[in-house]
């Protein structure tokens, strides 16, 4: 291999981008803290704890490959959600007319 | 999250994908000031204006940048602390201030600008960062000072900076906010324990907090009348005050302090405007502010050639873990390759 092929492969660019979830107490879940770029996972779990847990603000960290999440379209903001609309029934504040009867 | 692709325009569109586009365009803008009148956020990958885009990415930006050099003037301090716990506090400052540099590349980078860019831009001088930071710290009374005053003065801005329209900036600045209070607070101990020791100690409070006074208040950027970008970004609910609001505000936060730390201010004109129910302060030299912003204020050069250096310094570094990762990525592979034919 031509030495400067590992200097090109070198470059923070091929680092690749990592979404970093920090469970900030046992029973709580895991919450997106932020993002950083890594060379691969242990380095990127070592840069989250340095980067979002300085003052003892979680107990548990994962990170995850930012081209692994698969997210829904943004364009389609209103139909994607469009099943929940209208159906308040399924909301307790639906039911009135149990209003004042005790432990309901 | 942080990936984002920039959508660029083709070259030639036949006229009904034309049509298409401007529909596109005006349901974007038709959502965009939706979102501005609710006051609500905008993400990533919503449409947005280009200028709002461009606006963002160069005030997110340079306040990376600034967190980044800002480390200077402090880490130059840390091998001449005066105590081990001086010392050890220094050192957690400095680290919040590459932290925070850290978050806001980050927000920077969900609007479609990569981190390697932006690092290239500030070492080749092309990138702006706050004025601030090309000032020395001559004495041990400037940490102080800095602490209170500049980072007093970043408080008083980022603050409302939580609640700016782009959410990636506004996360980022909270998580900076609730950081950033340490810095001052150690800052006004450090300047209250001089000026409660010998008279020379308490001197050298003063003269720190007389040289960095002006330069804080500066840090609010121009007069509004001089701050053309000002209008635009508070239609935009980027910001949500103008710099001159934000700049009296701090200057009655000071009045107050400064009597706690018996030491004054280097303005005779600061009063409290009855009618206007506003403080006032004496006049900036704001060609100074253009100087030193224009990369001639007293070390800017001194600041980009040791950004340079610590970049170069840690090219070693990125190399052997990138290597790193390349070796452990084929070992898992011949692994996996190596079970599956067993299999």
């Amino acid at each position: 291999m031509n030495p400067n092929d590992e200097v090109s492969t070198s470059s923070t660019s091929v680092w690749p981008l990592w979404e970093v979830f920090v469970r900030s107490s046992r029973g709580l879940s895991h919450v997106h803290a932020g993002s950083l770029h890594a060379p691969d996972a242990a380095m990127a779990l070592r840069n989250a704890r340095d980067l979002y847990t300085r003052r003892n603000e979680g107990v548990s960290i994962w990170v995850v490959p930012a081209d692994a999440i698969a997210a829904s379209d943004p364009d389609a903001k209103g139909s994607f959600f469009e099943s929940p609309q209208g159906k308040d029934y399924r909301h307790a504040t639906y039911y009135t007319k149990s209003e004042g009867v005790k432990h309901l | 999250m942080a990936s984002q692709n920039l959508q660029p325009v083709p070259e030639a569109l036949s006229p009904e994908d034309q049509e298409r586009a401007a529909q596109l365009e005006a349901e974007g803008q038709a959502y965009f000031d939706r979102v501005m009148s609710d006051d609500s956020r905008i993400e990533p990958k919503d449409w947005m204006p280009a200028a709002y885009r461009k606006t963002l990415l160069r005030q997110i930006s340079q306040h990376a940048h600034s967190e980044i050099i800002g480390m200077q003037p402090e880490a130059n301090w840390i091998s001449r602390a005066p105590s081990l716990k001086r010392k050890a506090i220094l050192m957690a400052k400095v680290q919040d201030e590459a932290g925070h540099g850290l978050y806001l590349y980050s927000a920077a980078e969900t609007l479609g600008q990569s981190r390697d860019k932006m690092m290239d831009d500030l070492i080749a001088g092309k990138a702006r960062y706050s004025s601030i930071f090309n000032y020395p710290a001559l004495t041990w009374a400037d940490m102080g000072a800095i602490g209170w005053l500049v980072d007093g003065a970043a408080i008083c801005n980022q603050v409302p900076l939580c609640r700016a329209s782009f959410g990636p900036y506004g996360r980022a600045m909270v998580r900076i906010c609730k950081e950033e209070s340490f810095h001052q607070r150690q800052g006004f101990e450090i300047l209250l324990e001089l000026s409660n020791g010998t008279p020379a100690q308490k001197q050298m409070a003063q003269d720190a907090v007389n040289r960095w006074y002006a330069p804080a208040l500066m840090m609010f950027g121009p007069p509004d009348d001089d701050s053309p970008n000002s209008k635009q970004s508070m239609a935009w609910n980027i910001k949500r005050f103008s710099n001159d609001e934000l700049r009296s505000r701090f200057v009655g936060m000071m009045v107050e302090q400064v009597r706690v730390l018996g030491l004054t201010l280097p303005d005779s004109e600061v009063r409290f405007n009855e009618e206007t129910k506003k403080w006032e302060h004496g006049p900036l030299d704001w060609e100074e502010f253009k100087e030193v912003l224009a990369g001639r204020g007293p070390c800017n050069a001194q600041r980009l050639e040791r950004r340079r250096e610590a970049h170069d310094d840690g090219a070693w570094v990125r190399v052997a873990a990138a290597a790193y990762a390349e070796k452990q990525l084929a070992k898992q592979a011949r692994k996996h390759a190596e079970k599956e034919y067993a299999a």
